[in-house]
């Protein structure tokens, strides 16, 4: 072969084709979009963009560029961490993992199209789509309250400003007033959330207020870890808690908020903070994406948590309505492990795996005490099913409850590098 | 009685040979099975067990705590004895003396107690070991005096058998499963409130896992894991903790 300056030029040019392919063929990777950045959302976003080494296209829709998870915020309400421990950004998941973040709000999702709309005008498509929007609340729910009056009485349900406005109003309440908290319906995020936060808040005002009183008012008959709260109740914060329950018209409920006034079955009660916690349904996208049904909830394939509605689509967290596990940060950063390796599978013949689902939450009930329940899960055709549980007992000692506490940090300091390293 | 390293076997020996023979002879017809042969685990005190530590009435802590009345006992629960922070933390766990937990533990002390102090490489035979618990048996509470005492006879125990221990892990399947322990063990070894696990050799993470799943090991979180692990699944976490990258 005679070579030529043309020829030269010419491989060249192919040359400079072979280098630039690497962008081209990027465009030919199979794509997933993961709305929410929360434990489902952005664990799923990590597990998919790590473990494809580059294979698949992650891009993750998250409004908030610092996420704060609402795990811990009650211990944030109790002045046992503060609020920025609770923040995480998503840098590492853009550099390390080569994860697309993008702060915006998804609007719209084209199922037919494969495609999601975003609040800036953009639109992503996608060859799977996972859904991990947490919670919205029902409007309905608690007569007289609205996202409208959330500032005289916060949900602190979604961690960040309502949990610093919640904390202040508590430390700010009188001399020998009321705190109510008015408990949602089942299901909702973190069963034993509620319970969690009235110890917080009995831990503040014992300390500050101690004439204080907290009133729950509750729609449901009886809640998670109920011995080992009213233990730590009665043990920690004596005489200081009163609880109505349906029987005594806790399911028959409204408020006033301009009024600061409670109506319990009729009865009006002046209160002093009021901390509303609606009740709740799939985030607001999950609706858009038309993938849930009467119940409010996405419905989702034990196996792999895809959509039962959609098989491009998968549903994750409190959102899914899966069967056993309880709506909580453990179980969406379980179920999102199960998902990313489906997805895996499915677009780059990574090998699947059968689901494996668990679950642990531990709670604080005061300085040091701390509780924990947790299950194993197995998927079943019809949902995801509890095989196996365990609960702290009620007498315990202190050096295992302030062992359980500490496991606690360990543990939040395990799934937020689950998610965000 | 006060046995330690400073008294010879003899008159222990005689003393418990007779004890032995009692329970012997009390249990049959139950169906129950000693737990081992006193007299003989008497003398394997003195050579496995008495260089550090002291049994019976006066008995003092030296290198290891003293041992008596250790059966029903809590771990780490002997007044003025600095243990180790795993032992310390497994009793919190609530880890109790029993034949089979003590019988785990003298195999092989890392079965049970990942970071204990116990210098010693444990007692393979079982026979010997059940001798030698038999031995220790005769200085605890016995049921006649309380009846809730630990029980003075024993059932056949399940062994891990050799086979399971040689198991080559999958590692690929060992780090889908390990997802699941990521939850709250990092990846990076960082440990507080929860132990590391990271580059753990292998088959002390098999031998622990095991103690998890057969319940010897207290952790209800880790109990709930376990169970539900079979032998490969063990063996595959194992290969991937012990060489993790990530």
């Amino acid at each position: 072969m005679e070579f030529k300056r043309r020829t030269v030029l010419g491989g060249m040019a192919a040359g400079a084709a072979i280098l630039s392919a690497p962008a081209v063929l990027g465009q030919t990777r199979p794509r997933v979009v993961v709305i929410g950045g929360g434990s489902g959302g952005a664990t799923a976003a990590r597990y998919i963009a790590r473990d494809s080494q580059g294979a698949i296209d992650v891009t993750l829709v998250e409004p908030s560029r610092v996420y704060y998870t609402c795990y811990f915020s009650n211990l944030y309400l109790g002045g046992f961490w503060e609020l920025a421990d609770m923040g995480h950004s998503y840098g590492t998941l853009a550099a390390r993992h080569g994860i697309n973040v993008v702060h915006d709000w998804a609007v719209g999702v084209d199922r037919d199209a494969q495609t999601v709309t975003l609040a800036g005008g953009d639109t992503l498509p996608y060859d799977r789509l996972v859904l991990s929007p947490g919670i919205d609340f029902r409007e309905d729910s608690v007569p007289g309250w609205s996202v409208a009056a959330q500032n005289r009485m916060p949900h602190a349900y979604k961690a960040g400003s309502q949990s610093e406005l919640l904390k202040a109003q508590v430390e700010n309440m009188r001399e020998g007033g009321t705190y109510c908290m008015v408990a949602p319906p089942n299901p909702y995020r973190c069963p034993p959330g509620p319970y969690e936060r009235i110890s917080m808040v009995a831990h503040v005002l014992s300390q500050h207020n101690p004439t204080a009183k907290i009133l729950i008012v509750d729609p449901k008959e009886n809640f998670s870890k109920q011995g080992l709260f009213e233990d730590g109740w009665a043990r920690h914060y004596p005489g200081m808690i009163e609880r109505v329950g349906p029987d005594f018209g806790g399911d028959i409920v409204s408020v006033d908020p301009d009024a600061m006034t409670v109506s319990i079955d009729g009865v009006v009660e002046n209160v002093d903070v009021c901390n509303v916690i609606p009740g709740q349904k799939a985030g607001r996208i999950a609706e858009l994406a038309g993938i849930t049904d009467d119940s409010g909830w996405a419905p989702a394939v034990p196996a792999n948590m895809k959509s039962r509605m959609d098989d491009n689509v998968y549903i994750l967290g409190d959102s899914a309505a899966q069967g056993d596990m309880p709506k909580s940060g453990f179980s969406a950063n379980s179920q999102a492990k199960v998902a990313a390796n489906s997805i895996r599978h499915e677009l780059t013949d990574a090998r699947l795996f059968p689901a494996r689902y668990a679950n642990t939450c531990w709670s604080l009930i005061g300085t040091d005490d701390g509780v924990k329940v947790g299950a194993s899960y197995e998927p079943t055709d019809e949902k995801i099913a509890s095989v196996e549980g365990f609960i702290s007992q009620v007498g315990e000692d202190a050096d295992l409850r302030q062992q359980t506490y500490e496991e606690s940090i360990g543990w939040y300091n395990g799934i937020v590098a689950d998610m965000f390293t | 009685m006060k046995v330690n390293r400073f008294k010879t076997i003899l008159a222990a020996g005689v003393t418990l040979a007779a004890i032995g023979a009692g329970g012997v002879q009390a249990q049959t017809g139950s169906g129950a099975e000693p737990l081992g042969n006193a007299e003989h685990g008497a003398e394997l005190w003195e050579y496995e067990c008495a260089a550090c530590h002291e049994m019976g009435r006066g008995a003092e802590n030296g290198i290891g705590p003293h041992l008596t009345r250790i059966y029903g006992r809590r771990a780490a629960d002997v007044e003025g004895f600095v243990y180790s922070d795993s032992i310390e933390r497994m009793g919190r766990d609530g880890l109790r003396w029993t034949f089979r937990t003590l019988d785990a533990y003298i195999e092989n002390p890392y079965a049970l107690v990942s970071g204990t102090r116990m210098s010693y490489p444990g007692l393979p035979d079982a026979q010997d070991r059940a001798d030698i618990l038999a031995f220790m048996r005769q200085f605890s509470d016995m049921p006649e005096n309380i009846p809730e005492a630990e029980p003075t006879a024993r059932r056949i125990e399940i062994e891990l058998p050799p086979e399971v221990l040689a198991i080559r892990g999958d590692r690929e399947w060992g780090e889908y499963l390990a997802s699941e322990c990521t939850t709250c063990h990092q990846r990076d070894g960082a440990a507080m409130g929860i132990p590391s696990i990271t580059y753990w050799p292998e088959d002390r993470f098999v031998v622990a896992m095991h103690a998890y799943k057969e319940g010897l090991r207290p952790h209800a979180v880790m109990q709930n894991v376990a169970r539900r692990l079979d032998n490969e699944e063990i063996a595959a976490l194992a290969a991937y903790f012990a060489t993790i990258d990530d």
